[in-house]
């Protein structure tokens, strides 16, 4: 007998675990030249605006003294920001997933993608790929649950230390690359990690605060700055994303043992259950790396992120049909409610379980 | 000096282009690919494909073979075609001739021009021979790599070439206006005759003092054996070994196994089993395919070598002996 917080039976899970198969061959089958296109295009674009980004950042530097530079200047780091968003976000997490593997391109696959953030792809593709999609929301097993300094749950124990997580958990916004960097670091091999770390955070931090403003001659410091900027634009915006995946209210955690002896229909109902989607426009779901579709993306992982959008609703509608609850709500409501609870759960609560 | 600084250069601009690479940028303004600038109808089911190669693209050698890759449905495939043009072409285009059989060279003959192919660089060395005395044997669309020798120039030739029917024969017309040079000598073979040392001997008297060089289809180049030619396959003949015993395969990353018979080669088990490997080739040539064997042994179907784990192993050419398990 399974133990989650819905009125189904056993039975009923699995006939809900084989409609989300099926849903998800039926889309997999229509996978095609469109898709391929979709992604080159999303490619070529991001490359695009990294570039062309960079570029306005130096055309700015000899219109110093006049007020032209500051809006040139501004408009190429909003450029080079979006593009390091749609990089990490639609591009970056997606193939590193292997939801383009399918194309049997070297070019655009997870086992030679490498993206740009401090973090290893290598290390990426356990503590994400692996650890936090097959454990999502077990408390215990998911290191993305509160990222080991947040008590996001009155299921978590409260600790003294807790009390300072409003301040941490803003440092972690502003910084949020390096703690996806650390993400893998769950005491194996942590001398490996930490080199392979070190390699990947050097080659990024010269590129961004030594080799680029160094072009610049006199003019370093704008150049840095504005990539700096550019990079906490990405901080920022990668945070609020992810942190709306499984924090807002109404996302379930789960005990070691409520997964025993799980199957693959109450394996789904748990993604389900732990995870929240955003809504919005096109060009919202686009720099969220469709992230947005958070639900979705739990269901079926390495499914094309472009494909979220059309499967959605056919969950949310199985889901209705089952009773099942689904989490969706405005960017403004989902992550202040992910904020509440950060704030709120840095004090002691009575609900709390024993560690 | 100039080289130390172009170096000093590309390494700065990698430094920049970081986790990318320069190249990536440059794709924005000319794509990395091969444009297909003219299609043009050989035969009935010949066609010849006219490219333009795009950046660090290397001049082949007259007879060389490159990696071709189409996207076909979104799904990128290659296989391996020689080069048909001289390098000595002037407009730096080069030509490749593909029969239309199989999924990859229809594909070929259905592409339009404007559109792009991945290229691989050229490669093997069915190349032109120091020996100024040659005697070709080709069978169909095995005449492409020799094609590719006549039009860059050749001093004392005999050509030998089976075709199916007259029809069939591709760059007729050109290997009728080469015969009018008295350095050329074409016998061209359309009424089912086989080779055999009779016929040989027969068409070609002077044969044994001559190199020989051979293209064909495998029947073809089992014929030729007797003449120890040089020879091209289009295909990496495959030998599964009788005592050839399969076992489980394990994709350890992809937590994914299959069955193996044994002579299935491991690309095609990945394949079967949703491992989704990157591949190019699918013959053994290219290493776009290696992959970590972690436990197990495997073979290596074109030669039946053994390869004990540790190794990094073409999944193209290599079929299970025994359980194994591979990083993919």
């Amino acid at each position: 007998m399974h133990s989650l917080p819905v009125s189904l039976t056993d039975e009923q899970i699995e006939d809900f675990g084989r409609e989300l198969d099926t849903i998800q061959r039926d889309v997999k089958a229509t996978l095609g030249a469109a898709d391929r296109a979709y992604i080159q295009r999303v490619i070529a674009v991001q490359r695009g605006m990294a570039l062309g980004g960079r570029v306005l950042i130096y055309a700015s530097l000899p219109l110093i003294p006049t007020p032209f530079f500051l809006g040139v200047i501004g408009l190429g780091t909003v450029s080079l920001g979006l593009s390091k968003i749609l990089e990490n976000m639609e591009i970056g997490h997606n193939v590193i997933h292997g939801q383009w593997d399918w194309m049997q391109d070297p070019e655009i696959h997870s086992s030679t993608w490498e993206w740009d953030i401090v973090c290893p792809a290598e290390q990426w593709k356990h503590s994400h790929n692996v650890v936090h999609h097959t454990w999502t929301n077990v408390i215990g097993k998911d290191r993305d649950v509160g990222y080991q300094i947040l008590r996001i749950s009155d299921k978590q124990p409260w600790r003294p230390f807790h009390l300072a997580q409003p301040v941490y958990n803003a440092a972690l916004a502003m910084m949020f690359q390096w703690g996806v960097g650390m993400h893998d670091l769950d005491g194996q091999d942590t001398f490996t990690k930490l080199r392979g770390i070190g390699r990947k955070a050097g080659k990024q931090l010269a590129k961004d605060y030594v080799l680029w403003p160094l072009l610049a001659g006199p003019f370093a410091l704008p150049v840095l700055l504005a990539n700096l900027v550019a990079n906490s634009m990405r901080n920022l915006w990668t945070y609020a994303i992810i942190f709306c995946g499984h924090f807002p209210d109404g996302a379930q955690l789960f005990t070691e043992e409520q997964i025993e002896g799980e199957t693959r229909g109450r394996w789904y109902l748990r993604q389900i259950l732990g995870s929240c989607n955003i809504t919005g426009g096109p060009l919202f779901h686009l720099l969220s790396g469709n992230l947005s579709f958070q639900v979705e993306h739990h269901l079926f992982p390495d499914l094309p992120s472009n494909r979220y959008a059309e499967v959605a609703p056919k969950v949310e509608a199985l889901c209705a049909r089952f009773g099942i609850p689904y989490n969706k709500g405005s960017f403004r409501k989902q992550l202040g409610s992910t904020l509440r609870t950060i704030f709120r759960l840095a004090l002691p609560t009575r609900t709390a379980l024993a560690a | 000096m100039k080289s130390v600084a172009s170096n000093l250069l590309g390494r700065f601009a990698s430094l920049i282009a970081t986790p990318l690479t320069p190249a990536h940028y440059l794709g924005l303004f000319q794509p990395a690919g091969a444009r297909i600038e003219a299609v043009t109808r050989e035969t009935q089911d010949v066609t010849t494909l006219t490219l333009r190669p795009g950046r660090g693209w290397q001049r082949h050698q007259a007879g060389q073979h490159v990696r071709v890759a189409i996207a076909i449905d979104g799904r990128l495939a290659a296989r391996t075609y020689s080069i048909s043009s001289s390098p000595d072409r002037a407009d730096g285009l080069i030509t490749i001739t593909v029969k239309a059989q199989g999924r990859v060279s229809n594909a070929l003959c259905a592409a339009q021009p404007g559109s792009y192919l991945t290229l691989g660089l050229p490669e093997g060395d069915f190349v032109m021979p120091a020996n100024e005395r040659v005697l070709f044997i080709t069978g169909g669309s095995g005449i492409t790599p020799v094609m590719s020798m006549l039009r860059t120039g050749m001093r004392d030739v005999v050509h030998l070439h089976f075709a199916r029917s007259a029809d069939d024969v591709i760059f007729a017309s050109e290997l009728f206006d080469l015969a009018a040079q008295p350095t050329y000598r074409s016998i061209i073979v359309t009424d089912r005759r086989r080779l055999t040392p009779a016929l040989l001997a027969e068409l070609v008297p002077d044969w044994k003092t001559r190199e020989p060089m051979a293209c064909g289809p495998a029947s073809l180049l089992e014929a030729v054996a007797f003449t120890n030619a040089r020879v091209e396959r289009f295909a990496a003949t495959l030998v599964a070994p009788s005592d050839a015993s399969g076992g489980q395969v394990r994709f350890g990353t992809s937590r994914v196994s299959a069955i193996s018979d044994g002579r299935t080669p491991l690309l095609r088990i990945a394949e079967t089993a949703g491992v989704n490997a990157p591949h190019g080739c699918r013959m053994g040539i290219c290493h776009t395919c290696d992959a970590t064997l972690t436990k197990g042994c495997v073979r290596d179907l074109r030669t039946g070598d053994r390869i004990d784990a540790g190794a990094r192993i073409q999944i193209c050419v290599c079929a299970a002996a025994g359980d194994v398990e591979l990083a993919l």
